[in-house]
């Protein structure tokens, strides 16, 4: 049975829909990225599911209970990370893992926990003081603490120097591999690719996709090469050889509307090497999901 | 029992932590305590002679207003804007606990600075009528309405706002809350909208309780009516985030 699962979501703000019938699902031990622009509706779906929001419609459960009238219930039983500030400012970092472990009824080690998302060094300074990247780790921690079977991680990347973002890939993948669900939200493509089992990328209050990494790359990319080099070649000419339409997708990326088999790549590496071009790269059968991405969420 | 002890704890730690609000709470109120108590230059009441006989009261109220409106309306406006309130939500801590933990905190400094102002004003030779139970009455349901105002405050302007607005606020109720200057030496109309406003009906009370001047039910009535009114307020207009 899914840890999570919501059908037909409905947010509104007033007269602003934040989200328009958002589905989604997902289990124990698996990691699930709402993927999306800002504002695409992934904070108000999360905060719904954390229970702060109240759905205008649609059916939500986590854990086989309501967010909203369970409020008390689920709160022993998840973590949150906001997407920012949640902790009192004055307050040292130790000291603030220690009060939210007094929470809970059976609590991780305050200062093993410390340890473990890197900031025994800096546990007596007060939040306002930590950088960035520490300020997240931290909340990272007290979203933890109290050993939650599903951890809801807002932006939990964002802003933060690349050696704290490998510790919160780390216990990110810790906590999947020890059955925790954990639903994060990011607008940054690279993290979902390197740490989601499952991507929903959200649109403009929809779902526009949902699968694992590798299903969204070969989806409706099977049948064509990508390649770079220099803009504006003869693509007229490159398409009479190779028989296959050929696109300047943008300056110096070119799709080639054939399927990748080997001699359909000889023959455009052949024709590059006659008109002295450089290829910069070639990817075959596989979009990248950036290209995924921005075709699924391109504005009109 | 556990988290709400160690809430409790942790509210009375960033307070005491913050050098603003000891300032506010302790260091003011002794300040004028001590200066107007040993430098005559207030106006008294009919029949008081000692200033100190006066003062000590009337800077208890002030301590009162300091710590349950403005320490606590400040604090909470922060941690709201801060996502404070927010992420508490999402922990088993619960409102009602996080409720209980500031009500605890905010009586606990009351009564550091009862003690202090208390020693201070003896060592400046006040001698204190035998009015503790309805002085401590009147405290505790001055507290009530000070915290609803604070509150409400907190729970709906921005925290600078709530910042420039309690302290603004402090000034005004300490010149007409019959703190430092007697309520009958205002103007009549002054007097009588200051009357029923809770600093002046806490200081009232406070110096009929302790014996430096006059109080009446009036005043008994405005503090019940603040202290009803202004939480009730507050838990209506909240806005947690």
């Amino acid at each position: 049975m899914p840890v999570i699962e919501v059908e037909g979501l409905v947010v509104r703000y007033g007269d602003v829909v934040a989200v328009a019938g958002v589905d989604l699902t997902a289990d124990a031990g698996q990691i699930l990225t709402l993927l999306g622009p800002n504002g695409a509706g992934k904070t108000s779906t999360v905060e719904t599911l954390e229970g702060y929001r109240r759905r205008a419609a649609g059916r939500v459960s986590v854990l086989g209970l309501d967010p909203a009238a369970d409020h008390a219930a689920l709160t022993r039983r998840v973590g949150v990370m906001l997407q920012k500030g949640g902790i009192y400012p004055g307050m040292g970092a130790g000291e603030a893992v220690r009060l939210f472990a007094s929470y809970y009824d059976d609590p991780l080690d305050p200062t093993a926990l410390l340890e473990r998302v890197g900031l025994a060094g800096v546990a007596r300074t007060p939040w306002r003081r930590l950088s960035g990247g520490e300020q997240q780790r931290l909340s990272l921690a007290l979203a933890l603490v109290g050993r939650p079977q599903v951890a809801f991680l807002d932006e939990p990347t964002a802003g933060v120097d690349v050696q704290g973002r490998q510790v919160i890939r780390t216990v990110v993948r810790e906590l999947r591999d020890a059955g925790v669900c954990v639903v994060l939200t990011t607008h940054e493509l690279e993290e979902a690719e390197r740490l989601a089992d499952r991507i929903v990328i959200v649109d403009r209050g929809r779902v526009v996709a949902a699968g694992s990494p590798a299903e969204l790359l070969t989806a409706g990319g099977g049948r064509s090469i990508r390649f770079g080099a220099p803009a504006g070649i003869d693509v007229a000419a490159l398409a009479g050889r190779l028989g296959a339409a050929v696109t300047e997708v943008s300056p110096g990326d070119y799709e080639v509307a054939t399927e990748a088999t080997p001699a359909a790549v000889a023959a455009l590496t052949a024709w590059l090497a006659e008109h002295d071009l450089p290829l910069a790269d070639l990817r075959a059968g596989r979009e990248r999901l950036e290209d995924v991405f921005l075709r699924l969420t391109q504005r009109p | 029992m556990r988290a709400l002890a160690a809430q409790t704890a942790a509210e009375l730690r960033l307070t005491l932590r913050r050098g603003e609000a000891v300032l506010l709470t302790i260091a003011i109120p002794v300040g004028l305590l001590a200066f107007f108590s040993t430098v005559k230059v207030l106006p008294l009441p009919a029949g008081v002679h000692r200033p100190v006989q006066f003062l000590a009261p009337g800077v208890l109220a002030l301590a009162v207003m300091s710590t349950a409106m403005v320490s606590l309306g400040i604090a909470t406006g922060f941690e709201r804007q801060y996502g404070v309130l927010k992420r508490l939500g999402a922990t088993p801590l619960g409102r009602p606990r996080l409720l209980a933990a500031k009500t605890v905190a905010v009586l606990a400094i009351e009564l550091l600075q009862v003690a202090v102002l208390v020693g201070v004003a003896l060592a400046l030779g006040w001698s204190p009528g035998p009015g503790e139970a309805p002085a401590a009455g009147a405290v505790i349901l001055a507290t009530a309405g000070f915290a609803g105002i604070g509150l409400t405050m907190a729970g709906a302007l921005r925290a600078e706002v709530t910042l420039a607005g309690a302290n603004a606020l402090y000034l005004i109720l300490l010149l007409i809350g019959g703190v430092v200057f007697p309520l009958g030496s205002l103007p009549t109309a002054l007097a009588d909208v200051a009357r029923a406003l809770p600093a002046a009906a806490l200081s009232d009370t406070l110096h009929a309780a302790l014996g430096g001047g006059r109080g009446g039910a009036g005043a008994w009535v405005a503090l019940a009516c603040w202290a009803v009114g202004a939480p009730a307020l507050a838990a209506v207009t909240f806005r947690w985030e």
